[in-house]
């Protein structure tokens, strides 16, 4: 039988190797495919750098314009807060970046553990609400496919179980920190093949919509 | 004889042993009217059996028992119990000493203590491993704990299996809870346990007839109740992000948390960070090293002693390059395809006229 010692063995081990490997393996064929594929010729003459209107949209669209915020505050302000909770928790938390410093090599300073466990749970609350949100709004409930509501679980998972960790709060430790790295790892495997590719797509598209602007010497 | 009646003999005072009883009681986070209990039951009680078989394991189980400075609560507790049989403490041996088991056995039957240090070859194993007296360890531990009133496990090598039992375990070695079943087992682990651990442990017993709560792991509670890391002094540190990097460095001079340098501490369940070692003196993460999870199961095999319990066990680096570059080459693949599909697509492309959608119509 598999103790939880085995289990966090597991996934600490081939597990998390498996996932990344689908990962990387997935994002690569989806990226270079998406590349390749290629745009018709512009003959027109540019007029401006498409290399920087790019990153200047980039960067621009992380702020929303005044009508998307009239219309829809709550969503602009919930998503604003999971996303950057999310990023942050993942990037800033000190065994997150201990992991990435021995995987990659590359570390940057953390953040104090009790502001991560505070932005954890605004995290939470703010994924929560957009639950909520989206089975309470007619049109949204709409709009959701089956993979909307896997893909908020699959976000909401890691979190959650982080945070129960954390808090050692479902017993044995290996248990509930092997949760949390398995539900990571499926987080892992099934980016790469649902909307979650947004989260390498999203910048992709951005710069192209800005390169298109600035070739033509438009203010995005 | 009474253990009171063997305590005076010995010059313990009546103080000296009702202090042991109150520390006792807060040990086991028992409320302060409990070491009244402890002191009454203990100084009536007869002396316990208590027969010690040592399987496969290095004696440092014993070693932490008896390396205990005097006068210990760990020495007031060995006068406590009547340890009929014990390969390295004992002075009969041969024959002579398994003849004091059986006899232990026999004077206490259903009565007596058996405690275990060691893994032991399983079932299905070859016995020839593990051998005291031409009796393998398997036998003797089932006759053994055929009559015993319960079994404590004391070591990670008994309670999990140990060094014994790491990859690739060649002599099929189990941990007791895999062999005794209908027994109550508990687990005392760590590589060694804290003496007073195992020394609480049969206090409790002692006091009131049966075994203390037990964790997931069968481990009492009140020792193994909270992680190293939980209540570890270097712990702020591990909350503001200040690590040592190496074994000397500024960082560690001043006392930084060990994480990076491996410090198994969140994950590890002890009583050391609160009881200390060698008498109260120091402990592991005291002295600068990372604990190394000694009383977790799997212990010998849960990643490197020196890698941040954060870091995945594989090789994540080389895997993920690899897995990228073929997802690129796959990629590319697949766009060439689609482009030429696209080709295609757009030379097969028959413009058709107004006209001929007239006719059509
Ligand atoms: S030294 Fe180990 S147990 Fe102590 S705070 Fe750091 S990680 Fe936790
Ligand atoms: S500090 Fe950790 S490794 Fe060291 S004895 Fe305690 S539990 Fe075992």
């Amino acid at each position: 039988m598999m103790t939880p010692m085995d289990f966090l063995l597991l996934v600490r081990g081939p597990l998390f190797v498996v996932a990344v490997a689908i990962f990387m393996l997935g994002f690569g064929i989806r990226l270079v495919e998406i590349l390749m594929l290629g745009r018709a010729r512009n003959f027109a003459e540019p007029r401006g750098s498409a290399m920087l209107g790019g990153f200047r949209t980039v960067y621009r669209r992380f702020s929303p314009d005044p009508g998307t915020f009239e219309r829809a505050p709550f969503d602009v302000v919930i998503g604003i807060l999971w996303h950057v909770g999310f990023i942050v928790a993942l990037f800033l938390f000190i065994p997150h970046v201990e992991l990435i410093r021995k995987t990659f090599g590359i570390a940057w300073p953390a953040l104090p553990n009790p502001m991560i466990d505070a932005i954890a749970v605004i995290t939470l609350l703010a994924l929560f609400a957009a639950l909520v949100q989206r089975l309470r709004d007619p049109v949204k409930r709409f709009l959701s496919t089956p993979q909307d509501y896997l893909v908020w679980a699959l976000t909401f998972l890691p979190l959650l179980t982080g945070y129960l960790a954390y808090h050692r709060m479902i017993n044995p430790y290996p248990l509930i920190l092997g949760l949390h790295i398995l539900s990571v790892e499926i987080f892992l495997i099934v980016a790469p093949f649902t909307k979650l590719t947004h989260m390498v797509t999203a910048f992709v598209a951005r710069w192209y919509n800005g390169a298109t602007f600035g070739r033509k010497g438009v203010q995005s | 004889m009474t253990l009171g009646e063997t305590l005076e003999r010995n010059g313990i005072s009546r103080r000296g042993f009702l202090k042991f009883c109150v520390t006792t009681a807060s040990l086991m986070a028992l409320p302060p009217t409990a070491a009244t209990a402890i002191a009454e039951a203990l100084a009536s009680a007869r002396r316990p059996s208590v027969i010690w078989l040592s399987f496969q394991e290095c004696t440092g189980c014993t070693e932490s028992l008896t390396r205990s400075f005097a006068p210990t609560l760990e020495n007031l507790i060995l006068e406590t119990i009547s340890l009929d049989y014990h390969h390295t403490l004992q002075a009969a041996a041969g024959e002579a000493a398994e003849l004091a088991r059986e006899q232990a056995m026999h004077a206490n039957q259903g009565e007596y203590l058996v405690v275990i240090d060691g893994s032991l070859p399983g079932p299905g194993s070859n016995p020839g491993y593990s051998t005291i007296a031409g009796i393998s360890n398997l036998q003797m531990l089932e006759e053994t704990v055929a009559g015993a009133a319960a079994v404590v496990a004391v070591g990670t090598c008994a309670a999990f299996g140990g060094l014994p039992v790491a990859d690739p375990n060649p002599t099929g070695a189990v941990p007791v809870s895999k062999v005794v079943r209908d027994k109550p087992v508990i687990n005392v682990s760590g590589c060694p346990p804290l003496p007073m651990v195992i020394t609480g442990v049969l206090a409790h017993y002692l006091t009131f007839g049966k075994l203390p709560e037990l964790d997931e792991y069968g481990r009492p509670l009140a020792f193994f109740g909270q992680s190293i890391h939980d209540r570890c002094y270097r712990r702020p540190f591990y909350d503001k992000g200040r690590f040592a990097e190496t074994f000397d460095d500024e960082g560690a001079k001043k006392g930084w948390c060990l994480y990076r340098l491996g410090c198994k501490g969140p994950m590890a369940y002890n009583a050391c960070a609160t009881m200390k070692w060698n008498g109260g003196t120091s402990w592991p993460i005291e002295s600068g090293h990372p604990c190394l999870g000694c009383s977790e199961p799997d212990f010998w095999d849960a990643g490197g002693f020196y890698k941040a319990l954060s870091v995945p066990t594989g090789n994540i680096g080389g895997t993920a390059a690899v897995a990228g570059l073929a997802g690129v080459a796959a990629g590319a693949v697949g766009g060439y395809l689609s482009g030429r599909a696209k080709k295609d697509a757009r030379t097969a492309h028959r413009k058709v006229t107004a006209d001929e959608l007239e006719q059509k119509l």
